[in-house]
C-alpha cells in the first residue's frame, strides 16, 4: 500500500500532464476533430439525447442543444476559447508582473511605492467583481475579457517577483555585478531574473487554471464570449433552462471545464514539488 | 496591540479605499453610452430634454468635479437613482443585502465546519487513507466550476430526489414577518419554526456550492499549519507530561494551528463575494449578486457602480479586521 502510495502521485501527474496536452491538441486540431460544424443548427435534432440513450444517434455522441447543435463539436471548439484566454491572460500578466515586480523590488523608492500602492488597491477588489465591473463597462468579447482579467491578474506574479527580488538584491552575485559597474537594467534582466524565474513559472501554471474558471464564470453570466462562438461557460448557461428534460446540455461542457482545470492543477502541483523542495509539506 | 500601530494601519486604509473608489468611479464614468439617454430611452425624448437631464444628473461637469461629488454623496450613503427601479440605489441595495449576507455567512460556516475537522484529521493521520482522500477532495474542490456544480446539485437533490427546493430563499406560505430582513433571524424572532426550516432548506444547496472551493483551500491550510504545529517542542512537552492526545490536539495544537486558517478565510471572502453573483444566478437567490448581474444587462450603471464599490470596501475592511485579529491572537507578531 505504501509503495503504491509513493508511486501514485508521479503516475497521476503524468496522466494529468497527458490530459492537458490532449486538451491543447484538441483545441489546435478542432476543425479536423469536430464531427460537425459547431454553429450549425438543426431544429429536428433539438435537445437530442446522447448516442447511448434511447432516442440518441451515435453521429452526435454527446447529444444536441436547444438549437440542435452538436455538443461534442461545441466542446471541442470551446477548448480553444478556454485555453487561449487562460494562456494569453497569464502570459500578459506575467510579463507585466515581472517588469513591475523587478522594478519595485530592485529600484525601491518611489517606484516601489507606486507599484505596491497599485497592488494594494487592486487586491481590494474581489477578482470576479472587478472583472464583471470592467466587462460591464467594455462590453462582452474575447479581447475585452483578456484585458479585464489581465488588469488584475498581473498583481499575482508582481508580488512574487517583488518579494524574490528584494531577497536577491542582497545576495553576493548581485553585489558583485554592481561592483563591476553593471547598470540596474542589466542586473535586473541578467542577474536577478534568471534566478527568480522558477517560482514565477510555478505560479503561472497554477494561475492558468484559475483564469480558465474565471473565463467560464464570466461567459456563464453572459458577459464573456458571445454567441455563436462556443465557450464552455456559456454552454452550461444555455443548458440551464432545459435541465429538467435535457441534462446533457449543461453537464458535458461543465465536465470539460472540471477535467481541464483539474488536470492543470494536478500537473502544476507536480511541477511545484519538483522545482521547490520547500513545498514538501 | 499598541495604539500607534493601530493608527498606522488605519491610516494605510485611507489611500487603499480612495484608490478603490477612483477605480470604481472611472470604471463606470468611462462606460460608453450616456446614462441620461438610457434613462429616457423609449420615451421619445427631445435632445433638449436629454440635455436637461444630463445637467440635472451632473453629467455635463468635468470628471474631477463629478468624482468629488460622487465621493461626497457616497459618504452620505447617496448613490443616485437606480435607472431601472426609479428609486434610490441605496434603498434597492439595502433590500437585497440581507439575503446575500445570509448566504455568504452560511457558506463560510459550511466551509469552516468541513475544513477544520478534515484538515486536523488529515494532519494527524498524515499519509493515511483519510489524508489522501481529503487531498484529492480539495483538488476537486478548487477545480469545480461553481455554476456547474450548483446545477448538478439542483438536478440531484431538487429535481430528481425532490428533497430540497429548486430556487428562491423561502416559500411564500412560510414567509415570516419582516423585522431584520434576514429570513433565519426573522423566523426565530417570530417563533415560526416552519419558516426557519423552510429558509434553511432553501439555504443548503447554495451555501454548499458557494462554500466548497473555500472549504477546499481552508482544509489544505489547516492541514499544513497543523503539521507544522505538531512538530513544535511544546507539543512534545505536552506529550511527555502525559496529557491525552485529544487534549493536546484540542487545547495546544488546534489553537495555534487555526491562525493561518483565519487569515486565509479572510482573504477568501473575496471569492465568496464574487461567487455570490454566480451562485445567486444559478439558484434564483434574491440577493445583491443576482441584482448586479441583472443590472448590467439593463445598463443600470449607478446600481452596478454602488454594488462594486460596496463589495470592494467590504473586502478591504474584512481583510483589515483579519489582519488585526491575527496580530492580537499571535503573540509573535504582537508589538
Amino acid at each position: 500500500m505504501r509503495r503504491l502510495g509513493n508511486l501514485l502521485p508521479g503516475k497521476l501527474a503524468k496522466l494529468a500532464a497527458a490530459a492537458v496536452l490532449a486538451f491543447v491538441l484538441m483545441a489546435a486540431a478542432a476543425p479536423l476533430l469536430a464531427p460537425h460544424d459547431p454553429a450549425a443548427t438543426d431544429l429536428f435534432r433539438r435537445l437530442q439525447p446522447p448516442g447511448w440513450m434511447a432516442e440518441g444517434d451515435w453521429a452526435y455522441p454527446l447529444g444536441c442543444d436547444a438549437l440542435g447543435r452538436d455538443i461534442l463539436s461545441r466542446i471541442i471548439y470551446g477548448a480553444r476559447v478556454s485555453i487561449f484566454i487562460g494562456v494569453v491572460v497569464v502570459l500578459i500578466a506575467t510579463a507585466i508582473g515581472i517588469a513591475a515586480g523587478l522594478a519595485a523590488g530592485y529600484l525601491r523608492g518611489w517606484v516601489d511605492r507606486v507599484v505596491s500602492g497599485l497592488i494594494d488597491i487592486l487586491l481590494g477588489f474581489p477578482y470576479l467583481i472587478f472583472a464583471v465591473g470592467l466587462m460591464a463597462m467594455m462590453g462582452p468579447g474575447v479581447l475585452n475579457m483578456v484585458m479585464a482579467l489581465a488588469y488584475k491578474e498581473w498583481v499575482v506574479p508582481a508580488r512574487v517577483v517583488r518579494g524574490e527580488t528584494l531577497a536577491a538584491r542582497e545576495t553576493e552575485y548581485v553585489e558583485a555585478a554592481r561592483a563591476m559597474g553593471a547598470s540596474s537594467t542589466y542586473i535586473m534582466a541578467r542577474e536577478v531574473l534568471p534566478n527568480i524565474l522558477s517560482p514565477v513559472i510555478v505560479v503561472a501554471s497554477v494561475r492558468i487554471a484559475q483564469v480558465i474558471i474565471l473565463e467560464a464564470s464570466l461567459s456563464f453570466l453572459g458577459l464573456g464570449v458571445q454567441p455563436p462562438t462556443a465557450s464552455w461557460g456559456s454552454m452550461v448557461a444555455d443548458g440551464r433552462g432545459y435541465i429538467l428534460d435535457a441534462w446533457w446540455v449543461s453537464t458535458f461542457p461543465g465536465l470539460a471545464i472540471l477535467l481541464l482545470v483539474l488536470s492543470i492543477n494536478v500537473a502544476s502541483q507536480a511541477v511545484r514539488d519538483a522545482m521547490d523542495p520547500r513545498f514538501h509539506d | 496591540m499598541r495604539p500607534a500601530l493601530l493608527l498606522q494601519r488605519l491610516l494605510h486604509l485611507v489611500p487603499v479605499l480612495l484608490g478603490v473608489t477612483v477605480i470604481v468611479f472611472l470604471m463606470m464614468s468611462l462606460t460608453p453610452g450616456d446614462p441620461a439617454e438610457i434613462m429616457l430611452a423609449n420615451q421619445n425624448a427631445t435632445p433638449e430634454q436629454v440635455a436637461s437631464l444630463r445637467h440635472d444628473m451632473g453629467l455635463d461637469r468635468s470628471l474631477p468635479v463629478r468624482f468629488a461629488s460622487f465621493v461626497g454623496n457616497a459618504l452620505r450613503g447617496d448613490f443616485g437613482q437606480s435607472l431601472f427601479h426609479r428609486r434610490p440605489v441605496a434603498d434597492v441595495i439595502a433590500e437585497r443585502l440581507p439575503a446575500t449576507i445570509e448566504l455568504s455567512a452560511a457558506a463560510l460556516i459550511f466551509a469552516l465546519l468541513v475544513a477544520i475537522p478534515l484538515g486536523v484529521v488529515a494532519a494527524v493521520h498524515r499519509g493515511g487513507i483519510l489524508d489522501r482522500l481529503a487531498t484529492v477532495g480539495s483538488l476537486f474542490g478548487v477545480s469545480l466550476p461553481g455554476f456547474w456544480f450548483g446545477i448538478l446539485l439542483l438536478l440531484a437533490f431538487a429535481v430528481n430526489l425532490r428533497l430540497l427546493p429548486v430556487s428562491g430563499a423561502i416559500d411564500f406560505a412560510h414567509q415570516p414577518p419582516t423585522v431584520t430582513g434576514f429570513l433565519t433571524i426573522d423566523s426565530l424572532l417570530s417563533g415560526r419554526l416552519d419558516s426557519l426550516g423552510n429558509a434553511l432548506a432553501h439555504l443548503l444547496l447554495p451555501a454548499v456550492t458557494l462554500g466548497l472551493p473555500m472549504a477546499a483551500i481552508l482544509m489544505r491550510v489547516t492541514r499544513a499549519s497543523m503539521l507544522e504545529v505538531l512538530r513544535q517542542d511544546y507539543i512534545t512537552f505536552a506529550e511527555a507530561k502525559g496529557l491525552s492526545r485529544a487534549r493536546i490536539l484540542a487545547l495546544h495544537a488546534l489553537k495555534n494551528a487555526l491562525l493561518p486558517t483565519v487569515t486565509v478565510a479572510a482573504i477568501e471572502t473575496g471569492s465568496l463575494l464574487g461567487g455570490n453573483m454566480v451562485v445567486e444566478t444559478v439558484f434564483g437567490w434574491p440577493g445583491l449578486g443576482r441584482l448586479v448581474v441583472e443590472s448590467i444587462f439593463v445598463r443600470n450603471y449607478p446600481l452596478v457602480q454602488a454594488a462594486v464599490l460596496l463589495y470592494a470596501v467590504t473586502y478591504v475592511l474584512v481583510n483589515f479586521v483579519a489582519d488585526l485579529l491575527y496580530t492580537v491572537l499571535n503573540p509573535k507578531v504582537r508589538m
